[in-house]
């Protein structure tokens, strides 16, 4: 018996997003190139986590190489990298700036003044509309922005050292001294 | 010892599902009497074990039993006996056991009240049903036992999330649970039609009072979620787009489908393929729901649990029973022939409408929440879409969709012609304008079109609802359960859009830092925070503020927002308070300590926010009040009475 197409378009289209689900089933999330990398970083100019009435904006930041760390407080895998970023923050090799994602001012605030500041100053972005422009799938995220604008380096997940000698090092400027 | 009685009627459970299907399809097959009455007698046998086990879950929360690891990971010795019974699906493996319990029930009852059925139908919808409470039980018993030991117990327990220590959140799950569940029936139906290659549309009168049963809950659990997220989150939003909200959304679009297009169906015999499809549809997506929260293929705020080897089971289920249905779909369908025509502006064609639009939202919504998925799969990268994709592709189909509600209800069946009501409805469509103009202008002092339009839209369902209720009961024609349903229904969806538009084009939200004796204003509203003090709960201890809301001098309300600390730890917890009005809600919460006795407040103003849940709740009442036509009790005794004299005869 002939089964006319229409009738098996459901099962065919079906098919296809299992085999998408098996896919996304068996991909290490941390594991995905961004397609932002090499392309200009998304601009941004939100409210300042600190200070409603301050704009903090992806422009005060060009010309140099910086970091965009994507955290909230709901997130438990920010917290695990907390110190680990306090301890970059400390070594002075690159700014790093937070993107506070989907998250409440007053408790990202004390999250801060609790666990200490790694950043220069922090976005806020309570809908997630800045989030939406980077790609960010899950906090937390951490881009590394080059001096031409352009987005040089993301990690999906945690930091750990390991991952920022290696992946992220390499593409910071010699610190002058040691050259 | 009772928590290894509950694991075992859970075994029992399954080992009688098995018996259930292979008897129940079995015995339709070859026609034995006996088999067929042995699988209804094991759908009997399953709800016993299963709610056997639901019990002994249950009781082993109630004795604070932390010798088992799910008691001991979502309850504690001091969380209060009402949230120790609803830490019971408080987690990943007790919500199965509540989702398992459910379908058991619903099976049973499809089984008690389906005796008129023709008897080999029956049993394949009862063995159709029995393979579903397979894949449940299966799940359950190989990957997420719930009454798994502690060895050495532990002391105390972790406690219940926080979030989920409110009474909405209690009720919520087990409602939704019967919704998702209860479409399980349309499903089965569908596919005994489809197996057994029926021809006539007797199935969908049938499957309609079910299906509107399940919507209903459905409804009501989805409504129950909003309400919850609004007043306990902090945020004061009704609705996130979450990736868990989507996944209740989406079953309960392709259901609001599935119950117009049965109407078709059943009156008039058309739309029969597409109809097996939506019922089969609206299942598949409350299955795939429970993949998307369970396997953590998508990340959520609050997805349940991620362990690989649950998610490649839930997908190997889902697979085999959604393409096993759209395979039976693709080789019985096309044999369904709708010999009838209809005209343009027949009930018919409006319903074709609904049914468009309704799936056009479903599409691109489920499109949206896969997005991150297709690209990650299509090595992309990884991209996510927002509330502002969701806002958009949900109000491009609504919009119509609301327009023609109003015409389409007043259309009869076949017939094009509007038979006089014509000269009305075009005078309410003005009334509803000029009412939404002034609205706009008078009341809000704004007009914005998007506004305009939702208020139009809102009050001309609204009106055309009544007008429909008006002229029946004028004319003295019966008002049937299903007529009267669909009257409160779109009524309610009328009060839901204006609460919608009304909610999101005027709502003022403000975060404000206040001192004691403080002043902040929005919308002409003084909110003065008064007085801090400490408060005391069973299990947690707590800040509440008081602050005076007063208007032109004159003192509106209290509000008591609350933030409280869970002795069992994690993060502050927001109670928010809530001045509940007819026009508006005055919302405030508590932000965070800034010291010096200064505190940071989110204080909103939210007109007619009300109206979204209210609306809600009638929909659901229509659909209830649709459930319980006497039509389909009459017509079910009829054919009870018809079997029993042909069998006494025979």
């Amino acid at each position: 018996m002939k089964v006319p197409l229409r009738f098996l378009l459901p099962a065919i289209a079906f098919t296809a997003l299992v085999v998408v689900f098996v896919v996304g089933l068996r991909q290490d999330p941390g594991r995905i190139q961004s397609p932002l990398i090499g392309k200009p970083a998304p601009a941004f100019a939100n409210e300042s986590l600190a200070d409603p009435a301050w704009r903090v904006a992806s422009a005060d930041f060009a010309g140099r190489p910086w970091l965009l760390n994507v955290w909230a407080t709901w997130c438990a895998g920010c917290r695990e990298e907390h110190e680990l970023l306090l301890a970059i923050a400390r070594e002075n090799r690159v700014p790093m700036v937070g993107l506070n994602w989907r998250d409440d001012r007053s408790l990202a605030l004390r999250w801060l003044e609790q666990l200490g500041n790694p950043y220069l100053a922090v976005a806020f972005d309570p809908e997630g509309r800045t989030a939406i422009d980077w790609g960010v799938y899950g906090a937390p995220e951490t881009f590394l922005i080059g001096t031409d604008g352009s987005v040089r380096q993301k990690h999906i997940g945690p930091m750990t050292r390991d991952i920022w000698e290696r992946e992220f090092v390499p593409l910071l400027p010699v610190p002058a001294g040691e050259g | 010892m009772i928590p290894e009685i509950g694991h075992f009627a859970l075994i029992l459970a399954l080992l009688l599902a098995i018996a259930q299907t292979l008897f129940g399809l079995g015995g339709a097959a070859r026609r034995h009497a006996g088999w067929m009455a042995a699988g209804r007698s094991a759908v009997a046998g399953q709800f016993v074990f299963t709610a056997l086990a639901f019990g002994a879950l249950t009781w082993a929360f109630v004795q604070r039993d932390f010798s088992v690891l799910y008691v001991a990971t979502n309850s504690n010795s001091e969380l209060p006996l009402l949230y120790r019974i609803a830490a019971v699906w408080g987690g990943h493996e007790g919500s199965l056991l509540l989702w398992a319990l459910a379908l058991a029930g619903w099976s049973l009852a499809v089984t008690a009240f389906s005796r008129s059925l023709e008897a080999p139908f029956r049993s394949r919808v009862i063995g159709i049903l029995g393979f579903i409470s397979i894949g449940f039980l299966l799940f359950m018993i190989a990957t997420s036992n719930p009454f798994q030991r502690l060895v050495p117990p532990a002391p105390d327990g972790n406690d219940l999330n926080p979030l989920l220590q409110d009474f909405a959140l209690a009720v919520h799950p087990p409602i939704l649970y019967l919704g998702y569940v209860g479409f399980a029936v349309a499903f089965s139906f569908a596919c005994a039609t489809l197996l057994e290659g029926r021809l006539d549309a007797g199935w969908a009168r049938w499957t309609r009072p079910w299906t509107l049963a399940a919507w209903m809950f459905l409804t009501v659990g989805i409504a129950l979620g909003s309400w919850w997220a609004y007043y306990e989150l902090g945020w004061g939003g009704w609705w996130f787009w979450d990736p868990v909200e989507n996944a209740s959304f989406m079953p309960w679009l392709a259901g609001t489908a599935l119950i117009h297009s049965l109407a078709v169906t059943e009156k008039r015999g058309l739309f029969k393929s597409w109809t097996l499809l939506l019922a089969v549809t609206a299942f598949s997506l409350s299955l795939l729901g429970t993949f998307l929260v369970r396997s953590g293929v998508l990340i959520s705020v609050h997805a349940f649990a991620t362990d690989p080897a649950r998610g490649v089971f839930v997908l190997a289920f889902l697979a085999t029973v959604v393409l096993g249905a759209l395979l039976l779909y693709a080789w019985r369908a096309p044999r369904l022939k709708s010999a009838a025509g209809f005209e343009i502006s027949s009930r018919e064609s409006f319903l074709l409408f609904n049914n468009a639009f309704l799936v056009a939202a479903l599409g691109l919504i489920l499109l949206g929440t896969l997005y991150p998925l297709f690209m990650d799969a299509l090595r992309l990268g990884k991209i996510s879409v927002g509330p502002p994709y969701f806002e958009l592709v949900f109000l491009v189909p609504m919009l119509p969709l609301l327009a023609l509600l109003g015409v389409g209800m007043h259309a009869a069946w076949k017939r094009g012609t509007l038979a006089g009501k014509r000269r009305r409805l075009v005078l309410l469509a003005l009334s509803a304008l000029a009412a939404a103009l002034v609205a706009g202008a008078a009341v809000y002092g704004e007009l914005r079109p998007l506004t305009t339009i939702g208020f139009m839209l809102a009050l001309w369902v609204i009106g055309s609802a009544i007008l429909e209720l008006v002229q029946r009961l004028r004319g003295r024609q019966a008002l049937s359960g299903a007529v009267l349903g669909m009257v409160i229904a779109h009524f309610g969806l009328g009060l839901a859009a204006l609460g919608i538009t009304g909610v999101q084009s005027f709502r003022i939200e403000k975060d404000v830092a206040l001192g004691v004796g403080e002043t902040a204003t929005i919308a002409g509203y003084d909110f003065r925070l008064a007085a801090l003090r400490d408060v005391r709960g069973p299990n947690f201890v707590g800040v509440e503020a008081d602050v005076l809301v007063a208007k032109d001098g004159r003192a509106v309300t209290t509000l008591r927002p609350q933030k409280r600390l869970y002795h069992s730890g994690g993060n502050p917890m927001t109670e928010a308070g809530i001045e509940v009005g007819a026009a508006r809600d005055l919302f405030a919460a508590l932000g965070e300590d800034l010291g010096q006795g200064r505190w940071s407040l989110r204080i909103q103003y939210k007109p007619l926010i009300r109206y979204i849940w209210l609306g809600a709740l009638l929909i659901a009442l229509g659909g209830g009040v649709a459930a319980f036509d006497r039509r389909y009790r009459r017509a079910a005794e009829a054919r009870e009475s018809a079997a029993a004299t042909a069998g006494a005869s025979g």
